[in-house]
């Protein structure tokens, strides 16, 4: 900086307004004033796809607030105890102390079904929004080099947060948590070598024992939320330090970023944000009944109800495991059972696979750019295709976690669903692969024929030949030939005549959804008119 | 407001405070290289109607939210919260749906409004910021690896291999120790927990011969004559005394045992090992299986009558009973075990079933020790 020496020079003045007085007190101690203002004038650029990110850190802090709220009414014992709280149904049974505490929570304590609605709610829109994310991130290349690590922080992010899920959904101590629990015993136990060794370690003995919820419990309001708040401290910082991509449109290029300040604009429509997510929570904990465990009663090894449904974010763990066939490995007086190649090798492989794709698709494309800008998914087909064939088996597994509700919803024997499912595991995502390619490279087409040849306009026009045309209208300059000499830029072409402004020549495209920003000169002339207007009231009205 | 030029130098302190306060903040952006290069009020002539009814729109979303708020304040003290038996007033339903309404209205009105705030009434910008993102200059990687080796020799670390093979030694203790003391608290060996139920003759709590008594979920003996042709029955080892792992023979996860009784004219085909398990042992009409699915764990307790199959509701696995429990589709790999029954005389004169010996094999989901 050349002006440090003038800017000592000057002798600084003291502030008159306390709220000058009080920036003055804290500068001089932290010496903010420059760092402070690079973050209020960070840029961040602006499109609905980038929201989903978004939703994620809002539904984590939403289950911060609750969870919190819940650990002061919750008892993650397991210790034997008779029900005698409010809902008389339950009235003495016998049941753990967890599951007893759940009962007061939703029926003694004041608003504490709500909170505990809110907080399940999130916890699933939690993981469907980081999901989404990872969609949006795969989709449009922005996992590419300099982001390999936050697309792996990212990984790490959502299994992390189906296990924190898990855990959760396990402390009440009721039939349906249970009977995961169970299950969960049941995959430890298939690990080879390790597998016995592992459970009675984490269950303390056979299953249940009596430590398992005082040991998830504070897995779940403690170790993971503090590794899963680090990590996204870390994936957030990535964010700021690199800056967010953006995807291409005139004036923007892979060196800057372009978009509206944090101070104030951005920072009031995420603060806005954060409170319409948390809304939407708040309707469904209050509106929408979930995990009803009084109805499914205290755990019981010897009952279970048909119908068992985990929650989303497992159910593709169960599917897989209901479509696996029946193998199982017997080696000298060993056994590996059939349980753990669906639900320990498959996600491993499936979380393997996905933390390494930066880096496959680099390799495969010698790709060692760096990319700031990002790519619409048509651009780039065999990423898409991949993308969209690992959403159909995931979706395939997801629905077979369900397949008893769906024979018994149409009908459909138990056993085609299964068989079906198996089928459709391994024929379906290469169909869509190809389908999707092809869908890639037709949409491509258009865009290159409508760079050549314009918007269709729906007129028809008979020449003096008789012969009859449909008169397109160029995007821009043509040559001798009438075609359109723009070339492709990785941004959206305008297909209609709309998209050009000829509906509605107030207003030009930004949004997705719909327009959202008129031009300027024209809102300006309309203000003109109004405020003149509203000086002569008696003139009659100009506009409308 | 107009787009703004960059300036080329920066400002004095006596410039900026010459300056409007726009312009002392577009050369605050500058100086951070953030160029504000389209800047305009959404509405430039003030007091327009559009502007009045634009802060009106957003002064009613605040108000509506801080409304709701008092509501919800009113409704969590005021309105019944307490469960009632289905028969006496049920108002106390409408109070978590009440709070959930109230408590969304305030905080979508207030996330409405703010955005609102921000697209319709503050000033619209487009910004540009320089990335910076290029890789550091070739100069500060020479300085800095310089920096690196000249400090790791001055360690002498690469010469000195005993200060070095001693440190990855305490390194590699201090690694270790946490991890010894905590997975050494709570490791369990197994054990042959995994291969007994209490279902294993006690002679200590069932003089002379140590047969377990079958019994139901309340303790009530069985007895065959409770069961109608066709019909099943969930029992248990009736073991009262608590375990070392402090569960009985209602609550051990390995306990739930099945008793079915055959129709008349159905005969099991008994698995090798396992004939004569049923009851009576030549020509058996009730057998026992254990409950626990050989798959995952769960109770495989749905009986289908008509084609004697037993279901477990969890990932679908399919036993035909007439052949010993025999998974006939699914995922499970191993048959229900089968336990051997017998019956004794009770004091009352009726028969009672008896566990001849434990389960002949592990019951429950497969683990890598398991034969």
């Amino acid at each position: 900086m050349t002006d440090t020496a003038t800017r000592r020079s000057s002798t600084p003045q003291t502030p008159q307004t306390p709220q000058g007085k009080l920036a003055k007190w804290a500068d001089d101690r932290l010496n903010l004033a420059g760092p402070m203002r690079k973050q209020l004038n960070k840029v961040f650029p602006d499109h609905w796809s980038f929201m989903m990110g978004e939703i994620a850190l809002y539904s984590f802090i939403i289950l911060l607030l609750t969870g919190t709220y819940l650990t002061f009414f919750f008892d993650p014992s397991m210790a034997e105890t008779v029900y005698h709280g409010r809902y008389v149904p339950l009235q003495g049974v016998s049941m753990s102390r967890a599951y007893a505490s759940t009962l007061n929570i939703t029926f003694d304590v004041r608003g504490g079904l709500i909170v505990r609605q809110i907080h399940h709610w999130s916890a699933l829109l939690f993981l469907a929004a980081m999901l989404l994310h990872m969609f949006r991130v795969f989709f449009t290349g922005a996992f590419r080099k300099p982001r390999e690590l936050n697309w792996m922080i990212g990984l790490g992010l959502i299994g992390l947060g189906i296990i924190e899920g898990f855990a959760g959904y396990s402390l009440p101590d009721d039939l349906l948590s249970g009977t995961g629990l169970r299950i969960a015993d049941a995959i430890m136990l298939s690990i080879p070598v390790i597998g016995t060794w592992t459970s009675f370690l984490i269950f303390g003995g056979p299953f249940p024992g009596d430590v398992i919820i005082g040991r998830f419990y504070i897995a779940h309001v403690l170790l993971i939320p503090a590794i899963l708040a680090a990590l996204i401290g870390a994936h957030l910082a990535l964010l700021v330090r690199q800056k967010h991509t953006e995807f291409p449109a005139p004036g923007r290029n892979e060196h800057t970023v372009t978009g509206e300040r944090i101070f104030p604009t951005y920072a009031a429509k995420a603060g806005g944000f954060f409170f319409i997510v948390f809304a939407v929570t708040a309707a469904l904990g209050g509106l929408a009944q979930i995990n009803p465990v009084w109805l499914f009663g205290p755990y019981n090894p010897a009952q279970v109800s048909s119908g068992s449904q985990p929650d989303w974010y497992m159910m593709f763990l169960d599917g897989s495991t209901r479509l696996f066939p029946s193998w199982e490995i017997r080696l000298w007086g060993y056994t590996i059972p059939p349980l753990f190649w669906p639900t320990v090798v498959l996600p491993g492989i499936l979380f393997t696979l996905a933390g390494a794709y930066p880096f496959i698709e680099a390799r495969m494309t010698n790709d060692t750019k760096a990319h700031n800008l990002l790519q619409r998914p048509r651009d780039v087909p065999v990423r898409t295709g991949l993308g969209a064939m690992a959403i159909t088996f995931y979706l395939v597994l997801f629905l077979s976690g369900g397949n008893d509700l769906i024979a018994k919803a149409f009908n459909i024997s138990l056993n085609a669903m299964t068989w079906g499912g198996r089928i459709l595991l391994i024929t379906l995502p290469p169909l869509v692969y190809l389908t999707t390619y092809r869908v890639c490279l037709g949409l491509q087409r258009h865009d290159r024929e409508v760079l050549e040849h314009g918007v269709e306009t729906g007129i028809i026009m008979t020449l003096q030949t008789g012969e009859f045309i449909e008169v397109h209208q160029p995007l821009g300059p043509v040559d001798e030939h009438g075609h359109g000499t723009l070339s492709y830029a990785g941004t959206p072409v305008p297909k209609r005549m709309s998209q050009l402004g000829a509906s509605s020549p107030l207003r030009h495209i930004r949004g997705f959804f719909y327009p959202v920003a008129e031009k300027p000169e024209i809102q300006a002339a309309i203000d003109e008119i109004e405020a003149a207007e509203a000086e002569q009231p008696d003139t009659h009205q100009l506009t409308d | 407001m107009s787009t703004t030029h960059p300036t080329t130098d920066a400002p004095s302190a006596d410039d900026l405070r010459e300056m409007t306060p726009e312009e002392a903040m577009l050369a605050g952006a500058e100086a951070d290289d953030v160029h504000i290069v389209h800047r305009r009020d959404r509405f430039p002539i003030r007091g327009t109607r559009a502007e009045k009814r634009a802060e009106r729109a957003v002064a009613a979303s605040f108000t509506v939210s801080a409304l709701a708020g008092i509501g919800f304040i009113v409704a969590f003290i005021a309105m019944p919260y307490q469960w009632h038996l289905p028969g006496t007033p049920q108002d106390f339903r409408f109070y978590t749906p009440a709070l959930g309404g109230l408590l969304a209205i305030m905080l979508m009105f207030m996330g409405v409004g703010l955005v609102l705030w921000a697209k319709w009434l503050m000033p619209e910008e487009e910004v540009i910021q320089h990335r910076h993102d290029e890789p550091s200059t070739e100069e500060d990687r020479l300085m800095t690896q310089a920096t690196l080796a000249v400090g790791l020799e001055d360690t002498g670390l690469p010469r000195r291999s005993m200060i070095l093979r001693s440190l990855g030694l305490a390194g590699g203790a201090l690694a270790t120790v946490p991890l010894v003391a905590l997975v050494g608290a709570m490791i369990k060996k197994p054990g042959k927990q995994l291969e007994q139920t209490l279902f294993a003759p006690n002679p200590a709590l069932f003089p002379p011969h140590g047969y377990v008594p079958i019994v139901y979920s309340d303790w009530r003996r069985v007895s065959p004559d409770d069961m109608l042709p066709g019909g099943i029955a969930t029992v248990f080892p009736g073991v009262r005394e608590t375990g070392p792992d402090g569960t009985n023979g209602l609550t051990s996860a390995s306990s739930p045992t099945l008793i079915i009784r055959l129709k008349p004219g159905q005969t099991i085909k008994a698995r090798k090992g396992q004939a004569g398990f049923g009851w009576p042992s030549d020509a058996p009409e009730f057998v026992a299986f254990s409950k626990i699915c050989t798959h995952a764990g769960c109770p495989a307790s749905l009986y289908e009558q008509q084609s004697t199959r037993l279901l477990c509701p969890c990932h679908q696995s399919q036993f035909e009973v007439l052949e010993d429990a025999k998974p006939v589709f699914g995922p499970a790999t191993r048959s229900l075990p089968k336990l051997p029954l017998d019956v004794e005389i009770g004091s009352d004169g009726r028969q009672y079933f008896i566990a001849k010996a434990d389960f002949n094999e592990p019951i429950g989901p497969g683990y890598w020790e398991r034969p």
